[in-house]
This record gives structure tokens, C-alpha cells and sequence, in this order.
């Protein structure tokens, strides 16, 4: 099935507009409990837009009141991981100047949010007053699910998405970053198993790499896909016709080999499977 | 020193993957082996948590690594006083040299050994070969790679990748034996070659897996036997450590003891614990003559020397990263060139031998991070890794290794990802430039170099025609301030 883009046909899935004269909070309108800026990361905002559509139609739903720092460009996690740290320390910065007066910031990614949470502050840490204003960004960022689930306490999100895109088995693969840097892995499951029709099937290995590593996927392609023919087989076991993780790194990795083989199962983001059709 | 071909790791990752036989063998040993760690780590030790005695392992190490001069004087000194000799390499060549004259100062003809990492590094089997004196490798393992004339594939199993055919064609070469698929067998036969090997050999040479500061003496943790009988039997014994293999006190040995053979091999204790304290004593029946510990730098200083990069000489060297990591799982230890593999091997390599015709090891992991978690000293592997490649690509001169495509790259990068108006400039050209690539929004060939593998295997995404800001723009941004109270 071809990934949905947003275009016109399907872009009433994102809309519902507000009434004319309703767009500025009135004293009639409630104040939003939660208050968030969306980080959509530079993955979802050229190739995944979907999934940040998802996203904050989920988030909008559980009563955040999302907002999209326009001025967002990546956190640079890339040049990080490839070594080149003034690089990334330049992207790093202007993240934090676009973040720094948010709220809270919401990322719908394991490994960007650790790039935030955990390793701004060793990437600034011949700059202690940069690293300071990293720390407190850091502080305030948090992945998706963990966002939803532990702030919100909105383990329960998936139970209004009406019709999921996706029925039946659906199975999840931990993400490295978000389970080994950020130790989330309950999160992501309560929320596939608050959705009304879709059942979590645990594959074999669930927590094990995937083989994408970013960079590294690029430079060693055949390791790479080594380490992904054992993810594929895993989630063929496992049954499910769908895997769902939170990275849209691991996610062009899965999808991209399940796309070429032409398996039958799909590989979603959790925010596409909590998005539903329902509003 | 040993031959170092970490610059090969590409072809001989390739090579690896493409060999069936041994991905059976790697599959089978590295899920033995994560099996039975995972079977043996309890969760309270006598009120000590797994967690817990790891936090204590790193601490004491990195203590000790902070303070190594005083513990190396402490060594020297003890040893001494237990009638032991103390010397320090700086270098392979200079251990070499140090042992060889050992060797000829007793009139060495024989030379047994047990199992050592550093005579691994060092190349001393060839040097005492030339010196027309013979080194027999008496752990099994190690002695199956001798006859074969290979490197260790492991650290804590260096033959793992010998099948028992490959084994039997071995023995029947080098040993003259029937040929047998009987493993029980095949033991004996080595069994048999070794024991008059050790009833012979003037000289053994061991190494060590903690050399204890207050006592100055050494351990030694293995599950043959052949390390006690190396120690023992012949007239003189050298025992080889790296200098961070110090640890500061006799009951320090009750925490590594206990954390050592289970994140290794998965054992409660392995078969047998060896402590040497020096020659023999004139109340000894037994024991060396001579007693002589060898302790080698040989590309340790670099590390040490580096904030970052010191905590990798807390290894204890069990090998639970390398049977963990989903990289060396699938291209095993030789791909990597030199004497350490794996998730350690990746960063001791580089600085201990070559930064820059080691480059490529920092970059063959997916920061996945089981590695560290596994870790009995909690060694930061992914920091440690991301330190490497941080040298490679933006280090000195003499570090620096990264080609000027993937400089372009980050520069291009670096200029798209500076403000909105750059980043969507950058993105339009690259949709320009992938639509005639694209097919029902997937792109099932780039143009080499650097992105050409990817689809080698994979199709790669179409950029989508909008942007996520493009659709925010377009039919999100409206609703801002106006969320819902949380649905009932």
C-alpha cells in the first residue's frame, strides 16, 4: 500500500478547522491543561509529514494544545553521530534558540529526543553557559509516547482513534535510543493497547537493533541489512501484519526493505496507528 | 607487535556475511552465550544488586586507573618482596625483547602458555619462533588458532568459528590423528599433544586477568586447568598484563570473581581460579624457579591519557559486548583486524594502534547501546565511540580520517539546516533532483557514492511533495490555542 502523502484527497484527515470567529481563545474557550511545541524532526518534516500530522491530531485530542515553532530545522543528531560536533553544535544551538521559550517540546522520535535529552549536553561541554540552556531544553523535551503517556496521562489516547488505519496483530519494535537512552518501553505498548480492534503481539527480540544506526546504515549497507533480515523475521513470526515503532529512522530502514521484498505487513509510526480517522 | 588490517573491515565484514558456515557458528555461539549470562544474572548477591557490584567494578577500576602510578609502584614492590621480578614495556617490541631474554638467560627450549590477550598484541609466538624456541598454546581454543595460524576470533573464544571437521582435519594434519566428528574425542587428542608439552616445557607463559596491588599477585580465571599447569610446572613463569589489569586489594577479587565468568561465559565461577604469588618458596614442593610479570603499555598510555577514552581500560576483558552486539554477531572477530573485536575492540583499536587506518571501526555500530548495558564495569561504549568519531572527523592531523565526501556532505548539511528559508531552498532541489528516481513515491536506485548502498537492498523515500511546515502551515496552525479538554 502506497504511504499516504498529504495531498488533497487526503487532507481532510488533517484538518478540522475551527468555526470562523472561534480561532482566538475567547473567555468562552477552556484553557488547555497542556501547552506543547511539536518538534517534528527533520525526517517527518521532508519525508514522514504524515506522521507529524498524526501526531498532533493525537496530541490535540488527549487536550494538548500543540504548537509548531515555524523556524525549526533539525537538533543534529546527524553530524553528531558522523563526529563532526561543530556542525553540529551550530544546528544544536539555533534548536535551543527556537525551543528555549517553549513549555514543554514533544518529539516524535526516540533518538532525537535523546540527541536533546542526553547528548546536548556533551556536545556543548566546553561551553558551560550553552551547555546550562541545554540542559534546561533537555529537561522540558519529551519523546511522544512518553509525553503522552507520563505527562498527559493519557495511556488511554488510542481508545478515541474510531477506526485505526491499521486492525488486528500489531507488533512493536523498541527503538534503541528511546529504550536504551531514554529506558521507555511501557509507554509505546499502552498506547497500541488502548486502541479499540488492534491487539500488541510481541515478536521475538523485540528490543534488539534493527541494524539502521543512522550514518552507519549508509556507510556498512550490507551489515546493515544483516542485522535487519533477523528484525524481518521476527516480525514475520510474529504474526502481526503491522510493526510499529517510534523512529522514523529504524521505520525508513523496516519499511524501505519490507517495501523492496514486497512483504505483506506495514510499518507504521505509533502516532499513525493512534491518529485513526476519528476526531 | 600484530599485524594490524582494521583498514580491510569493509572486505572483510563483506566476506564475512557472505560465509553461511559462519554465520551458523556465529549465531549458535553468541546465542549461547547471551543465553547463558542472561540465566546467571541473579538479581541480589548476597544484598548486593547486579547493578550494584557493576557500579562498585567501574568505581574500583577507575580509581585505580586515576592513581595508576601509585598502584603500579605498589606492584613492583610487592611482587619483589614475594621474590617475583617486575618489568615494564613500553612497547610489543620491548616486551618481546624482555621475555626473549628471560628465555635465553634459562636456556628455554619449550614455552608453554596459557591464554593472553597481550601476547596476542605483542606477536611473541613468531619472536620466540625465530629465536628457534617453541611456543605451545595450551587453552584449547588458542591452540586450535595456532595450528591454524590464525588470530583469535574472541576474546573469550578465540576458536569459536572452527567447526569439529575443521578441527579433526587439524589435529589430523598437525597431530597425526584419525579423523573423528566426536568432540569428547578431539579434546583428548589435544589433551594427549599438550601433556607432554607441559611435562617438557622449561618456560610458561600466562597471562593475567587481575594482578592484585596489596599482594602482588596475579589471577588467572580459566576452565582447562592449563593455566595452573603453566604457572606451576615449568622452571620459569612470565606472566604478561596489560597495566590496567591492577586491581587494589586482595578482597576486590570477591566482586570481578563474581562478575568476570558470568557476563563472559555465563558461569557461577569458572573451573578454576589460579593465584600466583611469586616463585617457589623454600617450604614449596612445587612452583617456579623464577617468577617475572611483565607489565605492558604498548598503546595503553593513549587511552589513559584521554579523559574520555580512560574508562575503557576498566575491560575486564568477558567479551559480553561483542557477544551482544548485533554487528559483531553478524561479521565476527576478524573483521576487525587486529587482536580486540567488537564494541571494545572498535575503541581500543584506533588509539592503540592507528587512528587513521583504524577509522572505520568507531563508525561499524549502530549506538544501539546493549553493549553498555551489558557491561559488567559500565563502560560507556556508545560515549566512547562517539569520542572516536568525533577525533576522525574533527580531531589533529595525525587522527583525522574523514573523506572529503562525507566533509562536502556535512557542510551542505551544515549551510540547509541553518535557517527554514535554507532548509526548504535545499529541499526543493532535492525533489528536483529525485523525481526523475522516483516511482509511486519510493526511489529504488540512488546514485552512488555514499547513499548508492542504501538501496542496494532498500527502497528510500520520495521526499513528500509538502513539507510537515508546509501542511502545518496549510491545515494546523489554525488550532492553536483551541485544544479540547481531554475526552471522558
Amino acid at each position: 500500500m502506497a504511504r499516504r502523502r498529504g495531498s488533497s484527497s487526503n487532507s481532510r484527515r488533517y484538518s478540522g478547522r475551527p468555526q470562523a470567529g472561534a480561532r482566538r481563545r475567547g473567555p468562552q474557550t477552556p484553557k488547555p491543561k497542556f501547552r506543547a511545541a511539536f518538534c517534528a524532526t527533520c525526517l517527518v518534516d521532508q519525508f514522514y509529514p504524515e506522521v507529524g500530522a498524526a501526531a498532533v491530531k493525537t496530541l490535540r485530542r488527549a487536550g494538548v494544545d500543540v504548537s509548531f515553532p515555524e523556524e525549526q530545522t533539525c537538533c543534529g543528531q546527524i553530524a553528531f553521530n558522523g563526529g563532526f560536533r561543530s556542525h553540529a553544535a551550530e544546528v544544536a544551538r539555533r534548536f535551543l534558540d527556537v525551543f528555549e521559550s517553549e513549555e514543554q517540546v514533544v518529539v516524535p522520535s526516540g533518538s532525537c529526543a535523546s540527541m536533546i535529552k542526553v547528548y546536548y549536553p556533551e556536545l556543548f561541554e566546553d561551553d558551560p553557559e550553552t551547555q546550562g540552556r541545554a540542559r534546561a531544553v533537555g529537561e522540558k523535551t519529551r519523546e511522544f509516547s512518553d509525553y503522552l503517556v507520563n505527562v498527559v496521562g493519557a495511556a488511554d489516547a488510542g481508545s478515541a482513534a474510531g477506526s485505526a488505519p491499521h486492525q488486528g496483530l500489531v507488533t512493536y519494535h523498541d527503538a534503541c535510543h528511546l529504550l536504551r537512552e531514554l529506558r521507555i518501553s511501557d509507554a509505546p505498548r499502552a498506547l497500541i493497547g488502548s486502541i479499540p480492534g488492534v491487539e500488541l503481539q510481541e515478536m521475538a527480540d523485540a528490543d534488539a537493533c534493527c541494524g539502521f544506526g543512522g550514518l552507519f546504515s549508509v556507510k556498512f549497507p550490507e551489515i546493515s541489512t544483516a542485522i535487519l533480515d533477523e528484525k524481518l523475521k521476527n516480525i514475520a513470526e510474529s504474526g502481526a501484519s503491522a510493526v510499529v515503532a517510534n523512529d522514523c529512522g529504524c521505520l525508513m530502514h523496516i519499511r524501505g526493505a519490507m517495501e523492496r521484498r514486497g512483504m505483506e505487513a506495514r510499518a507504521m509510526h505509533l502516532a499513525e496507528l493512534l491518529a485513526g480517522d476519528g476526531v | 607487535m600484530a599485524e594490524v588490517k582494521s583498514a580491510e573491515f569493509k572486505s572483510a565484514s563483506g566476506q564475512a556475511l557472505r560465509d553461511a558456515k559462519l554465520q551458523r557458528s556465529l549465531e549458535h555461539v553468541m546465542e549461547h552465550f547471551v543465553d547463558a549470562r542472561a540465566s546467571v544474572i541473579e538479581n541480589d548477591f548476597g544484598g548486593e544488586s547486579w547493578d550494584a557490584m557493576r557500579e562498585r567494578a567501574a568505581a574500583i577500576k577507575q580509581s585505580t586507573l586515576d592513581h595508576l602510578d601509585y598502584y603500579l609502584d605498589l606492584v613492583d614492590k610487592n611482587v619483589r618482596r614475594n621474590g617475583g621480578h617486575v618489568h615494564f614495556a613500553d612497547d610489543a617490541a620491548q616486551a618481546n625483547a624482555i621475555v626473549l631474554d628471560i628465555a635465553r638467560r634459562n636456556g628455554v627450549k619449550t614455552v608453554i602458555k596459557s591464554k593472553s590477550m597481550v601476547s596476542e598484541e605483542m606477536g611473541v609466538n613468531h619472536v620466540l619462533e625465530r629465536a628457534g624456541i617453541e611456543p605451545v598454546e595450551t587453552d584449547l581454543g588458542e591452540y586450535i588458532i595456532q595450528l591454524a595460524g590464525e588470530t583469535p576470533f574472541h576474546i573469550i573464544a578465540p576458536a569459536m568459528h572452527k567447526t569439529r571437521d575443521e578441527v579433526s582435519d587439524l589435529f589430523r594434519q598437525w597431530l597425526k590423528t584419525a579423523p573423528t566428528q566426536d568432540i569428547k574425542r578431539l579434546c583428548e587428542y589435544a589433551r594427549d599433544a599438550l601433556r607432554e608439552k607441559f611435562a617438557a616445557a622449561d618456560m610458561g607463559i600466562s597471562g593475567a586477568n587481575f594482578v592484585v596491588a596489596e599482594t602482588g599477585s596475579v589471577c588467572l580465571v580459566t576452565n582447562e586447568g592449563n593455566g595452573r599447569m603453566t604457572t606451576s610446572a615449568p622452571r620459569v613463569h612470565v606472566a604478561l598484563a596489560g597495566m590496567e589489569k591492577i586491581i587494589p586489594a586482595w578482597e576486590d577479587l570477591a566482586l570481578y570473581l563474581r562478575l568476570l565468568p558470568r557476563s563472559a561465559t555465563g558461569q557461577r565461577i569458572t573451573s578454576y581460579n589460579t593465584f600466583v604469588g611469586g616463585p617457589r618458596a623454600a617450604s614449596d614442593e612445587d612452583g617456579p624457579e623464577e617468577f617475572h610479570l611483565v607489565i605492558v603499555d604498548n598503546g595503553r598510555l593513549n587511552l589513559l591519557r584521554d579523559e574520555v577514552l580512560r574508562e575503557a581500560l576498566r575491560c575486564i576483558r568477558c567479551g559480553a559486548c561483542l557477544n551482544h552486539c548485533p554487528v559483531y554477531r553478524k561479521v565476527g572477530g576478524h573483521a576487525y583486524g587486529w587482536v580486540y573485536s567488537g564494541p571494545i575492540g572498535a575503541i581500543v583499536t584506533p588509539p592503540m594502534t592507528n587512528m587513521k587506518a583504524a577509522k572505520d571501526l568507531p563508525y561499524a555500530s549502530t549506538l544501539c547501546g546493549t553493549c553498555r548495558d551489558v557491561c559488567p564495569v559500565k563502560i560507556d561504549i556508545p560515549r566512547l565511540l562517539l569520542h572516536l568519531r568525533h577525533k576522525i572527523a574533527e580531531g589533529s592531523e595525525d587522527e583525522r580520517g574523514a573523506t572529503w565526501m562525507e566533509r562536502l556532505f556535512v557542510e551542505r548539511w551544515g549551510k540547509a539546516m541553518r535557517d527554514r528559508k535554507s532548509l526548504e531552498g535545499q529541499a526543493r532541489l532535492g525533489r528536483l533532483l529525485t523525481k526523475p528516481l522516483t516511482r509511486g513515491g519510493k526511489i529504488r536506485k540512488l546514485p552512488a557514492p555514499m547513499v548508492g548502498g542504501w538501496t542496494a537492498s532498500r527502497d528510500f523515500p520520495a521526499p513528500a511533495p509538502r513539507s510537515f511546515a508546509q501542511i502545518w502551515r496549510d491545515e494546523l496552525a489554525a488550532d492553536v490555542g483551541r485544544a479540547p479538554e481531554p475526552q471522558e
